[in-house]
């Protein structure tokens, strides 16, 4: 009997779509379907595909930001096993600051315009965007590239995020770009309430515009209320920490400028919101800058491009937290559903990339007199 | 007659009276040299920054995405090199954001060579600006033109890079409706004696002036002429020094104003009429955005002849008088171009 080359393949397809939907880890893609989901309830009370965890199960602060710490993982391990089954185009995030990224999250005051805080992220901040509402459903829109895609529609990579009714600033590949911009969004928060948290890995300090960041920030009666975040894994890519740095620690060159600086465990959740809160509110009441220097793990390398395996010398944050596994199953439930739904909606059309090249004019002044 | 400097001056006070404009910042920009052209002296929005051509663009930006239209200055457009990637993220900002984040700003820099400005203070940047998309590129090549265009770049509500012909800033051009005639006495700060200095603005009816249309400078049926900025003038002298019944009805000068997006029903109408096109501008010849306005007015129109004259394609403009002139167009190499571009003289 003669084998049809296209059949095999629409086989192929299927198989492979069904071992990304319900989260099959690649290596074990070639046995039972049924493996990866032998532990997961099939009856969970779960919430609509469209909408993302109102933390069922989360009663005060601790379960928000621990649940986020889970859901943030969960959806990370999901677009990584995307690319994995080349679904999705490239993967990059951040497994490893999901307590620190959480309590940051939980910070946040998002809304639109100079009285709401304004986010300048990078790309492993995704945690914080849960924290701050956004679904996991549209991260994986995203990574998929479809018409859906809210943040991007199907243009940038995973976990480049962005969401102007919050405030959250769009997550730019070239680090150290948000060290510039932030500068713009706290001068446009001086006579307001919010405030502007910009987040940057260890590496990203090694570009001027984090030295253009300090200095500006700190003129003399010019102060900018701005919450320096750096998150550091100690390593660059693959350019580790003490190659590079003179000091062992970020914070002495705030502190140059005079800036307040405080370092943090990033895999506490303790340590971290308790350090968070008091920075957002010296930032938010004097009107100056204030600088966290987070230690936090990679736990899955610098992207997908280097295999985006589970280093195993990395410290988990969620290992100190043990939350219940119910949590994670139901959140698997969910991301497994919205996975399925978002395989359902269109990709992105060709044409569509000619649209948003420009923004509407302003409202023309009516006494304007216009020229030939 | 007002300056290009003062009509520029002028638009941004009508702005940050009228527009919203809060912010108007760069090196030097505010007193007490208000910008090293003078463009914004006694304007209450202007503030100096420190020289940092990053954090400037960087600020704009910010401001940009907080929604806030601001115009910063780099000093001189040859500093503007170490900002390229920021730019080019200001640019696709819209675009990347599902248009969630437009990037509402104005990136003034005078550009060009004509003042002995040497390696450094003579570059001209539209060819590297025009590969970025999402900027709006605009040059004005007189007074009228800088107020108007200066206005419509404010409310555009993109990004753009409005370039000033530093030659051209502090020549008087063309007076404005309702300039008064002690102009300068009024608004231009003095020498010395400035602590305390307040201008006496004169009311100046506003107006704009599109982005996106061309300006006929002349009118003519054998070959049409292309500039813009500081090179117009460069043009209409090189045209005078041709005999008056060789270029008189013969030559359509269009004085392009918007680089980006340029006037493409403009300049193909001109040269299905005339069927000769001459693109004269001062930035080096190779990848030049002349090129470009060449190959789609060509595809567009199919000339018998499209002509480009650039600077040469050198690593600077020397500041001696005769290396600039060896690099950059002048009256003469333009005369000589349209010389033999003008028909029955091949």
């Amino acid at each position: 009997m003669t084998k049809d080359p296209s059949a095999e393949k629409t086989v192929a397809i299927h198989w492979l779509r069904a071992c990304f939907i319900l989260g099959l880890p690649h290596e074990i893609r070639g046995g039972s379907v049924f493996v990866g989901r032998s532990t997961l309830p099939m009856n969970a009370d779960l919430d609509s595909q469209t909408t993302r965890s109102p933390h069922v199960n989360a009663h005060d602060l601790r379960n928000r930001i621990v649940r986020n710490m889970l859901e943030s993982r969960c959806l990370d391990e999901r677009l990584i096993l995307s690319q994995q089954y080349g679904l999705g185009h490239f993967w990059t995030g951040g497994p490893g600051e999901e307590a620190f990224n959480s309590c940051l999250g939980a910070l946040l005051n998002p809304g639109r315009g100079p009285d709401f805080d304004f986010l300048l992220p990078h790309y492993r901040s995704s945690a914080i965007a849960l924290m701050a509402g956004e679904r996991s459903i549209d991260f994986i829109r995203q990574m998929l590239g479809r018409e859906t895609d809210p943040y991007s529609q199907g243009r940038n990579f995973a976990n480049h995020f962005c969401n102007a009714d919050r405030n959250l600033g769009p997550v730019s590949s070239p680090v150290n770009s948000q060290f510039a911009f932030g500068l713009g969004t706290a001068r446009a928060q001086l006579n307001s309430r919010g405030i502007t948290v910009v987040v940057g890995g260890d590496a990203s300090t090694h570009q001027g515009d984090f030295a253009s960041l300090l200095i500006w920030s700190t003129r003399p009666g010019n102060n900018l209320p701005i919450l320096i975040v750096i998150t550091n894994n100690g390593i660059g890519i693959s350019t580790t920490y003490e190659s590079q740095h003179a000091r062992p620690s970020i914070v002495d060159r705030a502190e140059a400028f005079g800036i307040r600086t405080a370092t943090v465990d990033g895999l506490s959740v303790d340590d971290s919101y308790s350090t968070l809160e008091h920075a957002f509110e010296y930032v938010r009441t004097e009107r100056k800058p204030f600088f966290v220097e987070a230690r936090v793990s990679r736990l899955f390398g610098h992207a997908s491009s280097s295999g985006a395996h589970r280093e195993a010398d990395a410290e988990d944050p969620l290992d100190r937290e043990s939350p219940p596994v119910e949590w994670r199953a139901e959140i698997e439930e969910r991301l497994c559903r919205e996975v399925e739904q978002v395989l359902a909606e269109p990709p992105v059309e060709g044409s569509s990339a000619e649209l948003f090249v420009w923004g509407n004019p302003r409202r023309w002044p009516p006494s304007l007199k216009r020229s030939a | 007659m007002a300056t290009i400097a003062q009509a520029i001056r002028l638009a941004l006070r009508y702005a940050e009276q009228e527009l919203g404009v809060r912010n108007i910042f760069g090196q030097d920009v505010g007193p007490p040299l208000g910008g090293a052209f003078t463009i914004t002296q006694g304007l209450d929005s202007a503030w100096n920054s420190p020289l940092d051509e990053r954090g400037i663009v960087g600020t704009a930006a910010g401001l940009a995405m907080m929604g806030e239209t601001c115009v910063c200055e780099i000093q001189f457009g040859d500093y503007i090199f170490n900002t390229v990637d920021l730019l080019r993220l200001i640019g696709n900002t819209c675009w990347a954001t599902r248009g969630q984040f437009p990037m509402p700003m104005v990136l003034m820099a005078p550009v060009g060579a004509g003042r002995h400005g040497g390696i450094y203070h003579s570059h001209s940047i539209e060819s590297i600006l025009s590969h970025l998309p999402g900027w709006k590129i605009v040059m004005p090549s007189n007074s009228r033109d800088a107020y108007g265009l200066m206005v419509t770049a404010i409310l555009d509500g993109n990004p753009v890079a409005y370039l000033i012909p530093k030659a051209l800033a502090l020549s008087p051009a063309q007076a404005l409706e309702g300039e008064p005639v002690n102009l300068k006495e009024r608004i231009n700060a003095p020498v010395k004696g400035r602590e305390n200095w307040r201008p006496d603005w004169p009311e100046i009816p506003a107006f704009s002036v599109p982005i996106g249309k061309l300006d006929r400078r002349r009118e003519g049926d054998r070959l049409t002429v292309v500039s813009y900025g500081r090179m117009i003038g460069i043009v209409e002298s090189a045209i005078e020094q041709i005999s008056e019944s060789r270029v008189d009805g013969h030559i359509d000068l269009l004085d392009l104003r918007t680089l980006v997006p340029y006037d493409m029903d403009g300049l193909t109408a001109s040269v299905r009429k005339t069927g000769a096109l001459l693109v004269v501008n001062e930035d080096s010849e190779q990848t030049n955005f002349g090129e470009h306005l060449i190959r789609v007015v060509s595809e567009a129109t199919s000339p018998r002849t499209a002509v480009l004259l650039g600077a040469r394609h050198l690593p600077g403009v020397g500041l001696s008088q005769s290396l600039e002139d060896h690099t950059v167009p002048t009256v003469d190499r333009v005369a000589k171009a349209l010389d033999h571009m003008l028909p029955g003289t091949d």
